[in-house]
């Protein structure tokens, strides 16, 4: 199958020939696949966010190449404007990006900038909220004065709206309470059903990777450490904490169960697979 | 992008220079103008010239950012220059031109004074260069405290500095966040009409002022929950201290500044 993102030795560096010059990623080789749901995870600072940015063209490479259906995005300034449609970014806290009067205006800012016909946007607008569950009450509602959540879905939908082929989220559940959190999720994953788009999901909490994730991809210190299935990735426990990861706690609590005799399949990361272990260990005993 | 801008233009460093308190280089950056502008020939130009270069030495920065610094100011410069070149009278005439005379004298005054306002120049950005914003402030409120007598809010005018001071980074990332946020919607800030821009601008500016506001609010709850109640009894925790480097560099001056007055008498 095609990428549609091919990333070839991708590097940047911040503030060159300063005092303050750093380079935040070196030489990146990595595909994407279409409807692939992938979770990026990395401490902080380990260069995923500036990656991310690289994906629709907000930032430009210092060496190397990004290819959105292999075609170069930084070759001519409209293939870097046009990529921006075509891969959406919601960045983390993204409620605090919010300025239009009424929340129907300000998901409607992206399709409008597409420069789209006023039904073409209405439609999408409508789509876009019903994919995040805002009802439609709100819309003529002022996207400040609603709740730390709802903006964020507002947010959201300002991205969904222009029906990227890939969406990348960079942490959409920080700082939300755990319904919240969920919530988001629930919104994420069927928006990635019904439209089969690539989902990029840059998140902190292993338990939502190596739930909802088919591969992950793990930054440290500016490179791609690990690259695999949540099986492959999560079974690699020392590593992740030597890079200052955690493994899901599904992962944890089998490993100390495995530490304390009992015998457990090695591919246990999430609750379900947990459970699933233990239940007829029980009825053994029984 | 606007992370490159070097705003507060402070360059850390760990030379005599970037030591020294914050009180005696203000005092010796007008020192260092009073000087410069009592030069009045060849020589004591070059004596404040060589001045400034084992300045420029010692602080450590390079050459390349003190031109970066000179750069937006080069129209002043280069307007300065034609103004004395063809307006000062004297020596033998070159050339001359319906109302454009330029004369030997015309040419070396022009000259100084183009020397004269780089060195101006370079000597305040040493300042700035070699000394942090904060440190600043602290050491202008020092120097100010006096004005405290005839009821000048010296603390709170230095509060206020230091905070905006404070949050300009702060202010850029986030601008720099916002923008990227909204490109990433397609905006364009960089492309169109004057008025399109002007407009493009509003969901920049929207987000911006709405969370100035927000961290005001809360940086005000997060001081009073301290209770800070203005400078009066307040105490601090970098206190500053002259040492002995301070006293050596007020001496240096002093002897910078009577060798310029002694040339200033001698016309040299």
């Amino acid at each position: 199958m095609d990428a549609v993102i091919r990333v070839e030795n991708l590097t940047h560096t911040y503030s060159v020939g300063t005092p303050f010059e750093k380079t935040a990623i070196h030489n990146i080789n990595v595909n994407f696949y279409p409807g692939e749901l992938v979770a990026v995870i990395g401490h902080t600072g380990s260069g995923k966010s500036t990656f991310m940015q690289h994906m629709n063209g907000l930032l430009a490479p210092t060496s190397g190449h990004v290819y959105c259906d292999g075609e170069d995005i930084f070759a001519t300034k409209e293939a870097t404007r046009d990529v921006r449609f075509k891969v959406g970014l919601v960045f983390q806290y993204p409620e605090y990006q919010l300025f239009e009067e009424t929340v129907y205006k300000d998901i409607a800012f992206g399709p409008k900038n597409m420069k789209l016909s006023a039904d073409e946007i209405d439609e999408r607008v409508r789509e876009a909220a019903g994919f995040v569950g805002l009802s439609e009450e709100l819309f003529e509602r002022s996207p400040l004065e609603l709740s730390g959540g709802q903006k964020r879905r507002i947010a959201i939908a300002g991205v969904i709206a222009m029906r990227p082929k890939v969406l990348i989220l960079d942490e959409p559940t920080a700082g939300l309470d755990p319904g919240g959190c969920e919530g988001i999720i629930k919104n994420i994953l069927d928006y990635r059903e019904r439209t089969g788009s690539t989902v990029l999901l840059v998140t902190h909490s292993m338990d939502d990777a190596a739930r909802i994730a088919d591969r992950l991809v793990v930054f440290h210190e500016g490179s791609i450490a690990m690259d695999g299935t949540p099986d492959a990735v999560f079974s690699h426990p020392t590593e992740l904490t030597a890079m200052g990861l955690d493994v899901p706690q599904a992962a944890a609590i089998a490993q100390a169960l495995r530490e304390r005799g009992v015998s457990l399949p090695q591919s246990i990361y999430t609750l379900e697979q947990l459970k699933a272990a233990l239940v007829p260990l029980r009825k053994g005993e029984n | 992008m606007l992370k490159d801008i070097t705003l507060g233009q402070y360059f850390p460093g760990d030379t005599i220079i970037h030591k020294l308190d914050p009180r005696t280089k203000l005092i010796l950056v007008i020192v260092f103008i009073v000087a410069l502008f009592l030069a009045v020939d060849w020589i004591s130009y070059a004596f404040m010239f060589v001045v400034t270069a084992l300045c420029v030495k010692v602080s450590t920065i390079k050459l390349k950012s003190i031109l970066k610094g000179l750069k937006p100011l080069i129209f002043i410069i280069v307007f300065t220059g034609i103004l004395n070149l063809f307006y000062t009278q004297g020596g033998t005439v070159l050339f001359d031109w319906w109302i454009f005379t330029i004369s030997t004298a015309g040419i070396k005054r022009a000259f100084l004074m183009i020397v004269r306002i780089m060195l101006l120049i370079t000597g305040t950005f040493l300042l700035t260069y070699t000394t942090s914003p904060i440190a600043l402030t602290d050491g202008l409120e020092m120097l100010l405290n006096p004005l405290k007598k005839i009821k000048v809010p010296v603390h709170e005018m230095s509060m206020i500095m230091s905070m905006a001071l404070r949050f300009i980074p702060t202010l850029i990332e986030e601008t720099d966040k916002i923008m990227s946020a909204q490109k990433a919607r397609g905006a364009d800030f960089s492309t169109g009409k004057i008025t399109e821009r002007a407009k493009a601008l509003l969901p920049l500016l929207v987000p911006l002022f709405v969370s100035s506001f927000r961290r005001a609010d809360e940086l005000a709850v997060a001081m009073e929950s301290r209770c800070y109640h203005g400078g009066e009894g307040r105490t601090r925790m970098n206190a500053l201290h002259m040492a002995r480097r301070d006293y050596l560099a007020f001496l240096a001056g002093a002897i910078v500044l009577g060798g310029m007055i002694a040339m200033n008498i001698y016309g040299i």
